[in-house]
């Protein structure tokens, strides 16, 4: 049987005229260590975020030993399948530098975007700074995702007053992603729509007329306007991106069939299996490269996540229930955080099953995930964890567990930054403004 | 002759032949309501369309067949208002996006050969090609509306431009109106409310809105949509900015049926009923409490409302004790009645434990957890939401544990949340919302009545504001004969006309105070409201404003602008050449 080589691929689909005919992606697609296309570009990395609400307790969460094979202590127990992808950082104290403590807010906010809030969101999150960054090919410029089934539950701020909202329903991001627009990079054949040449030019008119209504409004309205003409050319990418054949990618393997809409209960149960059908579809986005940030929150800073037969919602647990003196801790707020941590390892695992080059997604993001608080019941900024999950296309040791002996949380967003080729000297402000990276997670 | 006398006494413009003829006619016929204070005016806004006046605008344009199953993100809520943020708002790409999806869905449904011989006022020469004159009647006449002012030449220009390329292209007239069509669905000037002043040729050293602005504002204050043609035409022809043609434009919106979607997206707003769309009651504890009893609460409430304030125009304080309501399978389980068929009338019988609003499954289920009902929450609500009065945030760093676990030996909440007293730290403020949260009591976090809990008898006996009462009915009166009841409406009425609340060196104490005097003197009723904001010169008087500083930048010397007309626009060009 005769082998196929790159060359001999690329000739049969040439000679198929000007309908294109896509084989399966292949081997042949990809350089000799495979690790990068045959094009020379590398693999993409992504970032992303993960989010959930009212950390943990330190007693049950904190690993006492550091370094590698960590072990796992029972709010984290469910790590044991993907810690070696995990890295933990613990010891993390968020600085309020002078302003109050906003319950569920400050904290969240301190490891998103590097500074304490007075009130509001005080500038672009670190998805947001990243996107700039990494967002500027991709169909989406970035992907924003909730399990709670609240479109308001995001972790993702353009500024103070523009949230990235969150897809919430499984169903109609799937029709977002995969849907009618959707252009298979494995298609076997590719016909660029007339209709979306004409709509492409169409939209250069509304640019047009924004770029006029930018010069009647004040500077506050101006920069509001401005993100409406960011939206614009997003959408007019979206339109080159149907018009332009695709490379292939082996990766991409989209569902076939829409899913059935889920329960939206608060369930905790439910909310977990929302979590795995919009992880799934985030995972698949990722995969087909049509973006290169994602954010996802599992559940809100002020948790409302419900346990069967227990009166009080998830944060309402962690203020009224007593610690239980045998134990050492709440312990159906702990019940919670557990839960929370299962969907923490489904998330990370989904990456490995996405085979990619000649390893996994996995290797080729870098997760960033946080919470917004040390111990919900006091709602202090001490001892709040952060994790990185992934290897950042091999610049990132995995597995390993830091102290960040009172650093800021942004000590690890810093790191990431820059991991991601962010050209910033420092992220944060004040008490939390980090300009070293964390050496030991570098390879 | 009553009416129309009162409607001279409350327009400022009229104030001094209105006194001349109180005067004239005394006093005994009509109350002589006071003059409108001097007002200061908003800033012109710039707000972002919400997804009900997305909706019902293109419903007025395109008639009620057209499917729009979209859901733009809720704004954050300030100053008790979801809408207050309509001026702040940002767009994100994503949402941009999910704004293209729904212009496409629209601009195909328009063209659909089922609608467009009524949505399209003319037939193309050939449906294979362009045709200039009728896709310029289609999109000027469709443009006027979704822009709320007709078009400049230079803005219509392009689409027609566009509808005759995509035609010519795609050998299809229709196809070039329907891409045309998107784009203009698309135009900021569609989604995003530019409000723009122009100087006020009675009073010259004052701006006020121009009248395709003013036509807007009114239109979204009182129906949630934007303006249709006739006021569209009042603004056209100078009508609109005459006290007459204002008063008679007013008159009909509020006669319309449309001021009831208006009235819904108000108190919708107001009564935080976005938040039925995440609340959750525990099944295995409230097992009779479905996703469709949410919908259904809210709606109850909500028709309500209508039926009261705006069928039998009746005393706003009276909505927190009347006994009418409707009711509708799925609450008349709470309710333990015989269910009926569909949506009926329904009176509360006169023992009956509850009375108004406050006592309606919405508010009794919104305000609680998902396993039980929340005396704090409630009674915090109750400030917040209709007496528009802030409740701190608790301190950081306190123990709940102590004062709130219902596994204790305490029976009733009463017992346990008294705990709070107990603790200065929490007393403050607990004591301004348990004692009104209490007298809920005898309504679970499903909003079904019990006269006990855990085998004791349920003490409903509380305080508002030093008004003693015994059960719900009580606190019911009270919140009734609370002076802040229908200031708190005044003040969040206004700020949703307006688009928001005023800068704080523009608190209009002054002129809430008039339009509190004047709702007073109407038996607080809810047409005369809105008749005096919308007949105010406060609610079309613009100031210059002052630049805020974009999200996220720290203070500049940005040059301060005044947002205005295209046709101003046009003017500086000219001189500048």
């Amino acid at each position: 049987m005769q082998t196929l080589d790159r060359r001999r691929v690329l000739k049969g689909m040439l000679s198929g005229g000007a309908v294109t005919v896509a084989l399966p992606f292949l081997d042949c697609f990809l350089n000799d260590n495979g690790t990068a296309l045959a094009s020379g570009l590398q693999m993409p990395v992504r970032f992303g975020t993960w989010g959930y609400g009212l950390g943990g307790t330190t007693n049950v969460f904190v690993p006492k030993k550091f370094g590698p094979d960590y072990d796992l202590p029972p709010e984290i127990a469910s790590w044991a399948r993907v810690r070696e992808h995990i890295n933990l950082y613990s010891n993390s104290k968020g600085y309020l530098d002078g302003n109050s403590n906003r319950c569920h807010f400050s904290g969240w906010v301190i490891t998103r975007c590097g500074s304490s809030p007075s009130d509001r969101i005080p500038g672009e999150t670190i998805d947001a700074t990243l996107a700039k960054q990494l967002g500027k090919t991709t169909r989406f410029n970035s992907l924003t995702a909730t399990a709670t089934g609240d479109v308001t539950t995001t972790y993702s701020y353009l500024n103070g007053d523009t949230p990235n909202p969150a897809e919430w329903s499984p169903l109609k991001f799937y029709t977002r992603l995969f849907g009618p627009d959707f252009q298979d990079p494995n298609a076997s054949t590719f016909t660029p729509d007339p209709r979306v040449m004409v709509r492409k030019s169409v939209l250069s008119g509304v640019m047009e007329q924004t770029r006029a209504l930018q010069k009647t409004v004040g500077a506050a309205d101006r920069a509001r306007i401005d993100q409406y003409f960011t939206g614009l050319r997003q959408l007019e990418r979206q339109f080159e991106h149907r018009l332009t054949k695709p490379e292939p990618i082996a990766a991409c393997q989209p569902p076939g069939q829409p899913p059935v809409e889920p329960s939206m209960s608060n369930e905790v149960e439910s909310v977990q299996l929302r979590h795995r059908m919009m992880t799934d579809l985030m995972v698949m986005a990722l995969a087909c490269d049509q973006t290169r940030i994602f954010n996802m929150a599992y559940s809100a800073a002020s948790s409302d996540l419900i346990k069967p037969g227990y009166e009080k919602p998830h944060h309402t647990c962690t203020h009224e229930e007593p610690v239980d003196a045998e134990l050492g801790y709440q312990p159906n707020a702990s019940w919670f955080t557990r839960r929370s941590m299962e969907a923490w390892a489904d998330f990370v695992e989904a990456f490995t099953r996405v085979r990619e080059g000649d390893g996994t997604l996995l290797d080729n993001v870098l997760i960033y995930a946080t919470t917004d608080v040390g111990y919900a019941r006091t709602h202090t900024l001490d001892e709040m964890v952060v994790f990185t999950a992934g290897r950042a296309g091999g610049k990132v040791k995995s597995g390993l567990h830091i102290d960040l002996k009172k650093k800021s949380p942004t000590a690890v967003g810093y790191t990431a930054m820059q991991v991601m080729g962010a050209d910033v000297p420092s992220w944060g402000t004040l008490n939390n403004k980090s300009s070293e990276v964390l050496q030991e997670i570098l390879v | 002759m009553r009416s129309v006398l009162a409607k001279y006494c409350r327009t400022s413009r009229y104030i001094f032949r209105a006194g001349m003829l109180c005067l004239l006619m005394g006093f005994v016929l009509v109350g002589c309501s006071p003059r409108e204070p001097e007002s200061h005016g908003t800033e012109p806004r710039v707000r972002l369309v919400t997804t009900d006046q997305y909706v019902n605008s293109l419903r007025y344009i395109f008639g009620t067949g057209i499917e729009l199953r979209i859901e733009f993100p809720p704004f954050e809520r300030t100053h008790g208002l979801l809408a207050n943020s309509a001026a702040k708002a940002g767009i994100s790409s994503s949402q941009l996006e999910q704004f293209q999806r729904a212009a496409a869905s629209v601009a195909s449904q328009v063209v659909d050969p089922a609608n467009r011989e009524f949505l399209i006022p003319c037939k193309p020469h050939d449906e294979n090609s362009a045709d200039k004159a009728c896709a310029t009647e289609f999109l000027s006449r469709t443009g006027r509306l979704l822009y709320r002012r007709p078009l400049q030449e230079a803005e219509l220009a392009p689409f027609v431009e566009n509808a005759e390329l995509a035609a010519n292209r795609l050998e299809d007239f229709y196809a070039g109106i329907e891409v045309a069509l998107e784009a203009m669905l698309l135009s900021p000037d569609v989604l995003f409310v530019v409000e723009r002043a122009e100087t006020d040729p009675g009073n010259p050293e004052q701006l006020r809105l121009d009248a395709y602005s003013l036509a807007s504002r009114l239109s979204y204050f009182l129906w949630n949509a934007g303006p249709d043609a006739r006021l569209l035409d009042a603004a056209a022809s100078g009508e609109l900015q005459t006290d007459d043609g204002r008063a008679r434009a007013v008159e009909r919106m509020l006669a319309s049926p449309r001021l009831v979607d208006g009235m819904r997206a108000f108190f919708d707003d107001m009564f935080r009923f976005n938040e039925f769309r995440t609340v959750n009651k525990d099944p295995s504890i409230y097992p009779q409490y479905q996703s469709a009893t949410a919908v259904a609460a809210r709606e109850q409430t909500l028709r309500t409302v209508i039926n009261h304030l705006i069928t039998e125009k009746k005393d706003y304080r009276e909505l927190f004790t009347t006994r009418s309501s409707f009711m509708s399978p799925a609450l008349a389980i709470l309710y333990e009645i015989p269910s009926p068929p569909g949506w009926v009338p329904y009176t509360l019988p006169p023992d009956s434990p509850r009375a108004g609003v406050l006592t309606q499954v919405s508010f009794l289920s919104l305000h609680a957890h998902p396993g039980r009902g929340s005396p704090t929450l409630r009674g915090a609500a109750l400030r917040e939401t209709f007496l528009c009065q802030e409740v701190p945030a608790p301190p950081p760093n306190v123990d709940f544990s102590v004062v709130n676990n219902p596994d204790s030996h305490y029976p009733t909440q009463r017992e346990r949340v008294m705990a709070h007293n107990e603790n200065p730290s929490c007393a403050g403020c607990h004591k301004i919302m348990d004692p009104i949260g209490l007298g809920l009591e005898n309504f679970d976090g499903a909003g079904s009545f019990r006269k006990t809990e855990n085998g004791a008898l349920i003490d409903a006996s509380g305080n508002l504001d030093g008004r003693e009462f015994e059960d719900a009915v009580g606190l019911a009166h009270a919140l009734r004969d609370n002076p802040a009841l229908p200031k708190c409406l005044v003040q969040r009425l206004f700020d949703y006309s307006v688009g928001g609340p005023p800068a704080v060196e523009d608190q209009h104490g002054a002129f809430l105070s008039y339009v509190n005097e004047n709702f007073a003197a109407e038996q607080y009723r809810l047409h005369e409201l809105l008749r005096t904001i919308a007949l105010s010169d406060a609610f079309s008087r613009i100031h210059e404003p002052r630049d805020s500083v974009p999200a996220g930048q720290e203070p500049g010397n940005d040059e301060r602008q005044t947002t205005r007309s295209p046709d101003e626009e046009a003017q500086d060009v000219e001189l500048e050449s």
